[in-house]
């Protein structure tokens, strides 16, 4: 009996233990590994006082835009999938169904103006960050990013790389509708 | 048409690896001698057809025929000659065949020195190892075929990576894939024995010399990329415990634990099994390895141009190699039965234990490797880095160095510790008194680096005591053991003090400017602008000096390659028994030719490398002992006259079990 | 100025076409090795020697498995004036620390935090170790007390050359 155990325990864990490990390998292919949480998420959005990229003498404060739920689109002018997801953030910002702010990250605000000229300019204002000290409060850690953050503050969501329809359809309208409802 | 001969090989290699990996077996079981010795024909004729192929793939980046593919991904018109040929395993398609190529070497070799085994035997070996070339070959003609065209034909290739355009790159993948797969011949043995259910010390003799090259590959190699990364990247960085390191890593720690058990398990009807899961362990860690570089599930520095559906593949490889060896495993290991009939204080002890510390190290890399997929499972992120790696193993290590001279000293089957700890109560006093005198003169020296200074010491007195006390004559086999182990002492010092004392120092230099450090005055001169080859450079000159005595000049780089977007950096090393000088450019700052710079003084880390060349040529040594080359002749002339025997007698019963 | 290679993250079924553009993507990542070297004046060896830990044990981002000392990545560099920043204002290693793990999670350092989470990864490998020193000893002790069996087993005769060994110092 006592023997029995022992060849069993000798003989089928080192499979068993095999079996789980690849059952965990397998979870992982097809994810991708660089895509990172956000631990912000649930969490008041940073302070932050940034210049308005058309008129830089105003300084736009976190305060200021308390009240209302904002999508927060980081960009620059520098980066190419910017200009790929930029249509799509038009849309989005047309439709009205979210106010959008843009975050121009690291960027010549001459390049930045330029940029929004050629390829429209959906954002009901867009702050500069030229330090990217208020990106690094974000967590951002590339572009595009985009943060839905709700009326008293609080970061709900973050995109990380382009919006999409996709994205559009089964992230943000979703959870548009409750922070409608005040939730 | 060069390429469709190079795929028509390739598809009749595949061909010929079924054959291999079946008829032999089928003989085995229905008792054919005529299948069985198909087995050493069908391994030559699967190398000769793989190293065709591979040849083809070498002259077509030789010619430059952008029309196939790879070459076309991987090469340029501007690419000289000796990089044309190292890119046919500089990404993944290329490397895959170099994988296969070397694994049919392997299998080619043992088919021709392996005359003292049984027909059956040799025949199980063989067919098992061409279930590996049959997997594996698969993998290159079905998900990763080298020899793909392109339509239309570009009139221009795009580049090799600038990284791989190194010396380092030509000869460290070929040495690291040669250990990778040389685990694949201990493997074979082990599954070999379990499907015979004749696990005996013959079959362990035999793969000791095997695991032992093995080994010595897989050793050599790891040391080239270590070495390679430290001048090649220009961080100063000799080992990240990045993945793809890992990955080289796992398997060897698993083969240093199997070598060890292997003494023991040959010497005494004990824990063979144990020595079974470590040969099965140990390539199932080389395929893993294959898994963790081709698959993209983890980042890594290294990292190809991962393919999810080719991980798929090399899971589906892992899953049947260790999970068909361990299903085996469960259904044979009771027939290993074991009588080990030795003491507790005996050598045979302390082998164990060392195969254990080293199975623990295995894990514990394992470990931190995954962790972060298992946080991942769970939608969480971490990383598992350095600090993690190194403090574990230092924990892990120290048992290590302190029983290995005991481990040495001790008798086979019956010793006493207070007999040992008698005689090494001198050495140990010894080590103190050097471990003294050398902290003064390399004082001030951080904790840390006096433990691993210490250690180091120990393990050099103690081996060099027992190399000089050896009675009798002195084998090959102990000198290869006494080699390697006075490596791994070079190793713990060169380590702790490269770890522990090094020096770094950015700075801002411009023209004419000089600073001191160390003792060490480093003038710097100014940057030129100069086309070489394939690419255009940047080149700094600083003069570094020892008082007044000009100790050398050096020239870092920052390179530019035309069909790259980013430059690179190309540090200068001044290597010294004692110390390297290390400096590299980073990017002007100022109008006066002012730049960042980045200075390194490395003490002893040559020693480290040093270290690991002699562990790699004591296990070269071990597998030449003569020891294993008597045991053959001895069991050819006795298999030859049994087979004479059998044959002059009972003609219907051919097979023969020569160890009943 | 370089964009952060968004655009390899996010494909997650790769047609043909990015197929190739991955591979040349991740080549060329791979390529990006020019060392980064900032300049930054501290006030005494001890910041320096922090600063330089630090920026070790913390991870890039955007990078594929490199710390913010050895990237060139600009986030990278902007971590390092951070971090040289807050050395400056006499903040403590842990502070800095959990400053950018509040903002970036657990991923930005390679120095794991011992948690109720990873407990496993701290202990673990020393639970292996003395889990299986005390069945290696048990065994052998076990088999050393009784006498070799004489049961079905073939026994096995020692090698020549071990039996040398075996009476050998």
């Amino acid at each position: 009996m006592k023997r029995s155990r022992s060849v069993f325990i000798k003989a089928v864990l080192p499979l068993v233990v095999f079996v789980a490990f690849v059952l965990l390998l397998m979870s992982g292919i097809g994810k991708n590994p660089r895509l990172i949480p956000s631990p912000l998420i649930g969490k008041p959005a940073p302070e932050f006082a940034l210049p308005s990229l058309h008129q830089p003498d105003r300084v736009i404060r976190k305060g200021d835009l308390l009240g209302q739920y904002y999508l927060l689109n980081v960009w620059g002018s520098w980066c190419p999938s910017c200009r790929v997801e930029h249509p799509m953030v038009t849309e989005v910002a047309r439709s009205g169904i979210i106010p959008v702010y843009g975050l121009n990250w690291k960027d010549e605000p001459e390049n930045a103006k330029a940029w929004l000229q050629r390829f429209g300019d959906p954002y009901r204002d867009v702050l500069v960050d030229y330090e990217g000290r208020t990106a690094i409060d974000f967590g951002v850690y590339g572009a595009p990013e985009s943060f839905v953050i709700d009326q008293k503050g609080i970061i709900r969501h973050k995109v990380v790389g382009e919006i999409t329809p996709q994205v559009v359809q089964n992230e943000l309208l979703p959870l548009i509708r409750k922070m409608e409802a005040g939730q | 048409m060069l390429a469709e001969i190079g795929q028509f090989l390739l598809g009749l290699a595949l061909l010929t690896a079924l054959c291999l990996s079946i008829i032999p077996l089928l003989g085995y079981f229905f008792k054919r001698d005529d299948w069985m010795l198909l087995a050493r024909p069908l391994a030559y004729l699967q190398f000769v057809l793989v190293f065709g192929a591979f040849l083809t793939l070498v002259w077509l980046f030789v010619v430059q025929d952008f029309s196939v593919a790879y070459v076309w991904r991987n090469s340029n018109s501007l690419l000289p000659l000796r990089y044309r040929i190292s890119a046919v395993w500089g990404a993944h398609e290329g490397s895959m065949l170099l994988w296969v190529t070397i694994q049919t070497v392997w299998v080619a070799l043992v088919a021709r020195f392996s005359h003292s085994l049984s027909h059956d035997r040799i025949a199980r070996v063989l067919a098992v190892l061409g279930w590996v070339s049959l997997g594996f070959l698969a993998f290159v003609v079905f998900a990763s075929n080298p020899f793909e065209r392109l339509f239309p034909i570009p009139a221009e290739g795009v580049d090799l990576n600038p990284l791989l355009q190194d010396i380092g790159l030509i000869i460290h993948p070929p040495i690291l894939y040669a250990g990778y797969v040389g685990l694949s011949v201990p493997y074979a043995i082990a599954i070999a024995a379990l499907l015979g259910g004749d696990l005996d010390e013959k079959w362990i003799r035999w793969s000791r010399p095997w695991t032992n090259a093995a080994w010595a590959f897989l050793t050599m190699g790891i040391v080239l990329g270590s070495w390679w990364a430290y001048y090649e990247l220009g961080w100063g960085g000799w080992w990240f415990w990045d993945p793809v390191e890992n990955a080289s890593f796992m398997p060897w720690l698993a083969a240093t634990a199997l070598i060890h058990v292997q003494a023991v398990s040959e010497r005494r009807n004990a824990f063979r099994g144990w020595t079974v899961l470590l040969s099965i362990l140990a390539f199932s860690l080389s395929v893993l390895g294959t898994f963790l570089v081709r698959s993209g599930i983890l980042t890594s520095v290294h990292a190809f141009a991962s393919d999810p559906k080719r991980g798929i593949f090399v899971l589906a490889l892992l899953g049947f190699y260790t999970g068909g060896g361990l299903l085996l495993y469960a259904l044979r290991a009771h027939k290993i039965r074991s009588e080990p009939g030795f003491e507790l204080s005996s050598r045979e002890t302390l082998l164990l234990a060392n195969s254990l510390i080293f199975l623990v190290a295995t894990f514990t890399v394992l470990l931190g490797t995954l962790f972060p997929l298992l946080f991942d499972a769970f939608g969480k992120k971490i990383s598992i880095g350095p600090p993690y790696f190194g403090l574990m193993f230092f924990l892990i290590m120290v048992p290590m160095v302190v029983l290995l001279p005991i481990g040495v000293m001790m008798r086979w089957h019956r010793d006493s510790f207070a007999r040992v700890v008698r005689q090494l109560t001198p050495l140990f006093l010894l080590t103190t008194v050097l471990t003294i005198i050398v902290w003064w003169f390399l004082r001030p020296l951080p904790l840390k680096a006096l433990a691993g200074v210490y250690g180091g010491i120990w393990l050099l007195v103690n081996t060099l005591y027992a190399l000089l006390t050896e009675k009798g004559r002195l084998t090959r086999g102990r000198l290869g053991m006494h080699l390697a182990h006075l490596g791994v002492a070079f190793f713990v010092f060169g380590v702790s003090m490269t770890e522990h004392t090094d020096f770094e120092k950015d700075l801002l230099m411009n023209p004419g400017e000089s600073a001191t450090f160390k003792g060490y005055t480093f003038a710097f001169e100014g940057v030129q602008r100069k086309r070489v080859e394939n690419y255009i450079a940047e080149e700094g000159t600083f003069k570094v000096f020892q008082g007044d005595k000009l100790v050398t000049v050096l020239h870092p780089q920052k390179r530019e390659y035309p069909r790259q977007r980013k430059p690179m950096t190309e540090a200068a090393i001044d290597p010294g028994l004692t110390r390297d000088l290390y400096i590299s450019l980073g990017e002007q700052l100022n109008d006066q030719g002012g730049w960042s710079v980045r200075i390194y003084i490395k003490p002893f880390i040559r020693w480290m490398w040093g270290g690991g060349l002699l562990m790699m040529l004591g296990g070269l040594l071990a597998a030449t002992d003569r020891r294993y080359k008597r045991h053959a002749e001895a069991e050819k002339s006795h298999l030859a006259s049994q087979w004479l025997e059998k044959n002059s007698g009972t003609p219907d019963d051919k097979v023969t079990e020569v160890n009943a | 100025m370089t964009a952060f290679p968004r655009i390899l993250s996010l494909n997650n079924k790769p047609s043909r076409l990015t197929r190739l553009g991955l591979t040349i993507l991740s080549l060329w990542l791979l390529a990006s090795t020019a060392v980064a070297i900032d300049v930054h004046q501290f006030e005494s060896p001890e910041q320096e020697a922090l600063y330089r830990q630090l920026t070790e044990e913390l991870r890039c981002l955007v990078c594929q498995n490199q710390n913010i000392a050895d990237s060139d990545a600009d986030l990278a560099r902007d971590l390092r004036n951070e971090v040289a920043e807050f050395i400056k204002q006499g903040k403590s290693g842990e502070e800095i620390t959990a400053y950018l793990v509040q903002r970036y999670g657990d991923f930005v350092r390679y120095n794991p935090p011992v948690r109720a989470d990873t407990i496993v990864l701290w202990t673990l490998p020393f639970l292996m170790l003395f889990v299986g020193a005390f069945a290696l000893l048990r065994s052998i002790r076990r088999s050393g007390q009784k006498p070799a069996d004489n049961g079905d087993t073939k026994t096995t005769a020692p090698s020549p050359a071990a039996d040398r060994e075996k009476h050998r110092s």
